[in-house]
């Protein structure tokens, strides 16, 4: 077990809100280990941004405690604790030069003069401003903007560095740069990152662990593959990528649905499923008796370069549900409009455009849907 | 003619300009040079002597004026800046109303408020008559008709106009920058003095501008609340003009108090630093 950069136990924020008190952190645990990139990742209003202001100083929680390196923290002003943030709107002076914003944290510690000389220099050549030191901020690109508040922060050498969502106002192709460098800078500079998102792909391609969080509370903390592949919870499921959900009683390890089964080894009663629209594959024939397989009727196709999505209405499914979110919000809204119009459920199938592009289904088509039993994975709640 | 419109739509306000303003001044310029008498009519002789004249019988009440107006203009920096920092972060949900409050004054006129002023420091008036009449003051102590009272009436009668941009600088400052600071190891006073306090400075020129320039040259406050010991610059240009029908002098006058004044602001400009002052505006 690696040393705790950061620990919150049961921590707690209560807002008074018109009156009535609300809380916008219900009592959440982490543990984040020394060089760790952990995200906090949820839907705006989850929460997130009160945990992460109350790991920098700015809030003070209701209930709990904060620890930074084994010390609590819980009381102690911003300006005492070794972590530094960058803010969303990276909030730098403008009324300074790019050099004396980064150099201001060192002057605030009464650093030697040479010292700020040689580690603002070097900040600056890793976050590639050389030569722009005279700069003011508004004379500068966003993506020129979030480097400087990064180096505002790194130069101070703290023990954990917060960022609250700071690739938000860069567009989609420098953000992609930026987390590719935000990971490199991370591994240059060894120091625990804690990131705060609302971007799943963010969060997926950068952190080594990932505490996705609703409504005040922490529903998953784990690895990017593990929340991908083995969500613990319908928000889990529904909040990261594109998920289908089908509920339903179990006999014998099976759930019957769609005109045929899904299995659930192991498992009696009322459950819950997810199965990840690519691991389904779709066919004509039916499938061998290993494998889950439901029959549907092709409603849509949907051509998305790298693949085609396919949405299949089942066969018959009275008592199944799907649900489905993130980054084709829209076209599935849509769908699930019409499938609930029609009471029908409806299965969100990806195939990968490849060379042999195996089964095209077109619309109307009868087909079946199979995939490994590993696949579907029983969720709790 | 399309290019013409904005030209155009500016032309009542140059003519108004033109009107009001220029021509007055122009006007105000000759009869500072001229010479004469009311009653027998002034004529141009280019006398420049009136205002060496005008200057050396009225040093005092000039230097008295500024002095008056620089003490009142620092008493409303200390006491308007702190207001519109709780205004600008802590004022909230009512930050309307308390700026509605700041300029209720107004809605009263200036020279009622000043009587008040006066009703207030009177003697034997509702405070000190009390006070007195409890023997917690001397019988002789008195405030109307001193440089106190001059001074904390204009203190008090230009307030709103050193609070208002001040707040609006402050209004503009993003609550995060602060927060910045304080993560970057700022205490918080070290945060106002390094990022607050410098991201403020363009509405602390418009402030100290908009009070500085109007209680130096106000007649009203030295004639209600001062004695013969008060007079300011702004009293004699009155007198001057409306009980002498003295022109050329109040004229003369007129233009000195203008040319000390711009001077005043051209340095205090160039010590703040324009640059500075300009550059944070633009923000």
């Amino acid at each position: 077990m690696t040393t705790s950069a950061i620990e919150l136990e049961n921590v707690v924020k209560e807002y008074l809100s018109h009156g009535e008190v609300v809380q916008a952190v219900k009592g959440v645990s982490l543990d984040i280990a020394e060089g760790e990139f952990f995200s906090l990742l949820g839907p705006s209003g989850c929460g997130k941004t009160t945990t992460m202001r109350m790991i920098a100083g700015f809030e003070a929680p209701s209930k709990g405690l904060v620890k930074l390196h084994g010390q609590d923290v819980t009381n102690v002003p911003p300006n005492k604790r070794d972590v530094n943030m960058v803010f969303q709107s990276y909030a730098l002076f403008p009324h300074m030069s790019v050099w004396d914003n980064v150099a201001f944290g060192l002057k605030q510690r009464k650093t030697p003069q040479d010292e700020i000389k040689r580690r603002v220099g070097e900040m600056l050549e890793i976050v590639d401003l050389t030569g722009r030191e005279k700069r003011r901020p508004r004379e500068m690109s966003g993506g020129q903007q979030q480097r400087v508040a990064l180096a505002r922060a790194l130069v101070n050498r703290p023990r954990a560095l917060l960022l609250d969502e700071p690739l938000g106002a860069l567009d989609l192709k420098l953000r992609q740069a930026m987390q590719i460098e935000l990971k490199r800078i991370q591994r240059e500079v060894g120091i625990t990152f804690v990131y705060v998102t609302h971007d799943q792909n963010e969060a997926l391609t950068m952190s080594d662990r990932i505490a996705v969080m609703n409504d005040g509370l922490v529903e998953q903390l784990a690895g990017p593959r593990e929340i991908y592949e083995r969500p613990a919870t319908a928000f889990v499921a529904g909040f990261i990528g594109t998920s289908n959900l089908l509920a339903g009683s179990a006999t014998g390890g099976e759930l019957k649905i769609g005109g045929g089964r899904v299995l659930v080894p192991g498992h009696e009663g009322d459950v819950r499923v997810t199965v990840r629209p690519e691991k389904i594959t779709i066919g004509t024939e039916e499938p061998s008796n290993g494998l889950s397989a439901v029959r549907g009727t092709v409603a849509e196709v949907v051509y998305l370069g790298t693949y085609n999505s396919y949405a299949v209405s089942l066969a018959d499914g009275a008592d199944a549900t799907e649900r489905s979110e993130g980054a084709n919000q829209t076209q599935h809204g849509n769908r699930d409009d019409r499938a609930a119009a029609r009471g029908g459920t409806i299965i969100t199938v990806f195939q990968q455009n490849a060379l042999d592009a195996m089964a095209t289904a077109e619309r109307g088509d009868s087909v079946w849907l199979s995939w490994q039993a590993q696949h579907s994975y029983v969720i709790g709640s | 003619m399309r290019r013409l419109t904005p030209y155009l739509l500016a032309l009542p306000s140059w003519m108004w300009l033109a009107i009001f303003l220029v021509v007055p001044m122009v006007a105000m310029a000759s009869v500072s040079l001229q010479t004469g008498n009311a009653i027998d009519g002034f004529a141009m002789t280019f006398s420049f002597s009136n205002y060496s004249d005008a200057l050396g019988r009225y040093s005092t009440q000039l230097v008295r004026s500024l002095f008056y107006g620089g003490m009142a203009t620092v008493a409303m920096l200390v006491i308007g800046y702190p207001v519109a920092y709780w205004i600008a972060f802590k004022g909230g949900r009512r930050k309307s109303m308390y700026l509605f409050l700041i300029l209720l004054p107004f809605f009263v006129s200036f020279v009622l408020r000043t009587i008040s002023w006066n009703f207030l420091l009177a003697d034997n008036g509702i405070l000190f008559g009390t006070l007195k009449g409890w023997g917690l003051l001397p019988d002789d102590f008195h405030v109307l008709a001193t440089t106190v009272a001059v001074v904390g009436g204009l203190t008090y009668n230009f307030l709103p106009f050193m609070i208002l941009p001040i707040y609006v600088s402050l209004e503009r400052v993003d609550p995060r920058v602060v927060e910045a600071a304080q993560d970057l190891y700022a205490t918080r006073v070290g945060a106002f003095r390094r990022v607050v306090l410098p991201l403020s400075l363009p509405g602390v020129f418009a402030g100290v501008l908009m009070t500085f320039v109007p209680a130096t040259a106000d007649p009203i406050n030295a004639a209600i609340l001062g004695g013969t010991a008060n007079t300011m610059i702004g009293n004699i240009i009155q007198t001057e003009y409306l009980t002498n029908l003295n022109y050329p002098t109040a004229s003369a006058l007129s233009f000195t108090l203008m040319a000390v004044l711009l001077v005043g602001i051209f340095i205090y400009a160039r010590a703040l630093g324009t640059e500075n002052v300009l550059e944070a505006a633009a923000r």
